[in-house]
């Protein structure tokens, strides 16, 4: 078949495609832009470490939740596990002998126990979740959903609804502490990033799961073992969100069960805006999540110095993401 | 261009990214009369038709309609302008009754507005009976054979009075009795002053029924001739722009021992199949649509799970319970549908050649792009892929390089038995003749090829034996030397070769 004007066409495909792979970027500079001009006090180096060490729980959580969505599911859990995950992680970091601690067994561990011990939880509720999805494949959403409330109250009994402080000062200096300046929330969050890249791009792991989000069937023909990638990538999500505990309850000092609601909502957020597709599978990169993720932490910081309510930034939030997916679809339907 | 051409198509052009799916095409229509529209696949008569009843808004031309330029931009409008169509795709609602298909969007209703059942079936009924076709308006589609399904989409379309219907391959599912219905409907159509547009490849019914033939070829209009003064090898230049046989090579590979045993097999779609392929040799499967041949060779590949039976690979007992196994053991599957069980449709050229060979490409835990993008290179010559980089996004690609690719992906496996299920379907002719080629060659290096296929040409101009299925059973073998056209169709068709 000849090629005329189709030709035209291929080549501003391309041209789409360009945009479509870099204008997150150029959104979030416009965005740094408006803050600095808005705000004198947005251009300094306390608020932008602010800003990046007060993302940096979401983004770990969102690295997992990005693989999911590549792989065309969801995970509505994340903020459930993070509750669940921390109150665990906490009751092995108490300090042995006050009389708040919950369990006088745990009290006193060594800081790597409480850290195994809190991404186990994390990597059970993903086990649970990616075995629910790729056996008896129920659609993730509702998997998701009942590990949303099942850890959820996992976490209040295992606490009886009260927190756990007192934690040892290792455990806060997660949270709480730098290594040559740098907040140690956001080290981990780079490593992590850098990990889960070279993860998602240049293994077979990650090859995998964007054959199985980008087409399941074919996936399967290919000779690909849907089910058991499909409960890794699921586990791998369970077990970032339990280090996204355990970074908020060092934070703050304490393990509480009521911790990380809405944290999967911010998640997905940032991995949509960043580019993963929720009706289309195998779309979706951690440089693009990493920036979803800062444009939320940049709106959210803007919205704070420029003194808007609270309650203002949630309305916008959700418009966000709206506009996020809508912006998704024309994408993907606009080269039919 | 008088009041006698009740359509008139002229300069219609549609593009798709990468393809002219119709250059500057016409088509005119007189009244009364059945009009074949005929092509290869890709040639684009099922685009055409899709432009006339508003599912494609052509990029240029005019359609006048009784006298009147329409610009037709959604079903219900061509509907209501009086222009409706059978599609090749049969597409029923299930669960849903032959009465509740017929009148969907239309349901006869009640007084107060809801919807009326019983008058409903009792149309029906009447219009199935004036047609000839002996159904139960009250019986659910998916309890129907495919054939009655062909027969629902039949009633359907003449239900709306339209005074042009398309039929697209209107009896690829029906056997003989039930075309003579058809024709009896179409006979009674045109005496009533109506036009058909009628595609298929079925050059007997050409003859049969049709009044003039307008032929297509890779998207550009061809000529349009009074069916009485043309005969098959006309037709059939016209279509191919070729002799049909140069496209087929003759050179038979040698052929050795039996590589694959299939015994007494079962699964949901098919029942108690047993063949036997030789190396070297081209094996088609021939049958018509929900005969079974798919599921059946899923199911050898290990991509859905047989009720019973055996698999032999070069003679020792295979158990595959997953297509990895199946690969393992030398086997590839290029599936039916490249868009919904082949292409990662987002992805790029490369990520589509090299993930079924990935164990291929791992250095440790990581993947090396080196080895990848040599191997990708060299399926792109070999097979001739046209694609500006292997990095392209794959969807851009034409629906031949798609294929190409995909074959790519299996040739990359080195694969000693490759099964492939409708190879050619949906690709331009140019593209085929470089399959066949393939095919011939991958038989010459010692490979063994199972080809499902719809297109007799093609079944009987590549195969070494063939084996005919009619819905689920196998219904017979014919060696290269003794098919023929008629006798697959008898076979496929249900009918013993004894009255071939």
């Amino acid at each position: 078949m000849s090629k005329g004007p189709a030709d035209h066409k291929l080549s501003r495909a391309s041209i789409n495609a360009i945009l479509r792979k870099y204008g997150i970027f150029f959104i979030f500079l416009g965005m740094v832009i408006i803050a600095s001009l808005l705000s004198p006090a947005f251009l300094t180096k306390l608020n932008l470490i602010n800003i990046v060490r007060q993302m940096s729980i979401i983004g770990l959580i969102a690295l997992g939740v990005t693989g999911v969505i590549v792989t065309a599911g969801i995970d509505l859990s994340s903020g459930s596990v993070v509750g669940v995950a921390c109150v665990v992680a906490a009751s092995f970091a108490q300090i042995p002998g006050g009389n708040r601690v919950l369990y006088p067994q745990f009290a006193g561990n060594p800081l790597y126990i409480s850290i195994i011990a809190g991404c186990l939880v994390g990597v059970l509720a993903g086990f649970i979740n990616g075995f629910l999805v790729a056996k008896t494949k129920i659609p993730p959403f509702i998997a998701t959903l009942g590990m949303f409330s099942a850890a959820r109250g996992a976490a209040m009994l295992f606490t009886q609804g009260r927190p756990l402080s007192n934690l040892s000062d290792d455990y806060n200096f997660i949270g709480q502490g730098d290594i040559w300046g740098l907040p140690i929330p956001i080290l981990l969050l780079i490593i992590m990033a850098v990990v889960t890249h070279i993860l998602y791009s240049r293994t077979k792991f990650g090859k995998y799961i964007y054959a199985i989000g980008g087409n399941e069937q074919a996936a399967h023909v290919s000779g690909i073992n849907v089910t058991k990638y499909k409960m890794m990538i699921y586990v791998y999500a369970g077990f970032l969100a339990a280090l996204g505990g355990v970074v908020i309850s060092s934070r703050i000092g304490s393990g509480q069960p009521g911790l990380g609601v809405g944290y999967e909502f911010d998640a997905i957020t940032a991995a949509v805006i960043g580019g993963a597709s929720l009706s289309a599978g195998g779309i979706g990169t951690i440089p693009g999540t990493i920036v979803g993720a800062l444009i939320i932490g940049v709106l959210n910081n803007t919205l704070d110095l420029t003194n808007v309510s609270a309650y203002w930034q949630q309305i916008i939030k959700g418009m966000i993401i709206v506009g996020a997916v809508i912006l998704d679809q024309q994408k993907n339907k606009g080269d039919k | 261009m008088g009041n006698d051409y009740l359509l008139s198509m002229t300069g219609i052009c549609k593009f798709f990214p990468g393809v002219r799916a119709l250059d500057n095409v016409q088509l005119n229509v007189r009244k009364g009369t059945v009009h074949a529209l005929m092509g290869e696949n890709g040639a684009g008569k099922s685009t055409l038709m899709k432009c006339l009843i508003g599912i494609y808004i052509p990029d240029s031309g005019r359609i006048v309609f009784k006298d009147e330029e329409l610009r037709i931009v959604n079903t219900r409008y061509a509907l209501s302008k009086g222009i409706s169509m059978i599609h090749q795709e049969l597409n029923p609602i299930p669960h849903m009754t032959v009465a509740e298909n017929i009148y969907i969007g239309r349901e006869t209703r009640t007084w107060y507005g809801l919807v009326d059942m019983k008058k409903m079936n009792r149309r029906a009924a009447e219009l199935l009976e004036r047609l000839g076709i002996k159904l139960n308006p009250t019986k659910k589609m998916v309890d129907l054979s495919i054939a009655n399904i062909q027969l629902v989409e039949i009633a359907k379309a003449v239900s709306y009075d339209s005074d042009l219907i398309v039929m697209d391959e209107p009896t690829s599912a029906i056997t003989e009795a039930e075309v003579a219905v058809l024709f009896k409907i179409i006979k009674s159509l045109k005496e009533q002053g109506r036009s058909v547009i009628y595609i298929t490849h079925k050059m007997d019914e050409v003859f049969k029924i049709t009044d003039e033939v307008t032929v297509f070829r890779d998207g550009t209009y061809i000529s349009t001739d009074p069916t009485a003064g043309l005969t098959r090898n006309m037709l059939i230049q016209k279509m191919v722009g070729r002799e049909l046989t140069d496209m087929f090579h003759k050179e038979r590979a040698e052929i050795g021992e039996t590589v694959l045993d299939v015994r007494n097999l079962s699964g949901k779609k098919f029942r108690n199949v047993s063949f036997e392929v030789k190396r070297g040799e081209i094996f088609g499967v021939a049958g018509l649509m929900g005969a079974g041949r798919t599921e059946l060779l899923e199911a050898v590949f290990g991509v859905t799970k047989p009720h019973s039976g055996e698999v032999f690979v070069d003679g020792k007992k295979a158990s595959i319970r997953s297509p990895a196994d199946s690969i393992r053991l030398g086997l590839a599957l290029l599936t039916e549908d490249r868009k919904l069980t082949g292409l990662y449709i987002n992805a790029m050229v490369r990520d589509n050649m090299m993930i079924a060979n990935m164990k291929a490409y791992m250095q440790g835990l990581f993947v090396n792009f080196r080895k990848i993008d040599a191997d990708c290179e060299r399926m792109r010559d070999q097979l001739r892929i046209r694609t500006p980089s292997l990095k392209q996004i794959i969807k851009y690609l034409s629906g031949g390089n798609q294929q190409k690719v995909l074959i790519s992906r299996w040739l990359l496996t080195g694969p000693r038995i490759l099964i492939l299920d409708e190879p050619t379907r949906g690709i331009d002719v140019g593209a085929k003749a470089e399959i066949y080629r393939l095919m011939t060659e991958l038989t010459h290096q010692g490979k063994t090829i199972i080809m499902i296929s719809s297109e007799l040409p093609e079944i009987l101009g590549m195969s070494d034996r063939i084996m005919v299925m009619h819905e689920g059973d196998k219904i017979g073998e014919l060696g290269r030397a003794e098919a023929t056209q008629e006798k697959i169709l008898h076979l496929a068709t249900g009918m013993s070769l004894a009255t071939a």
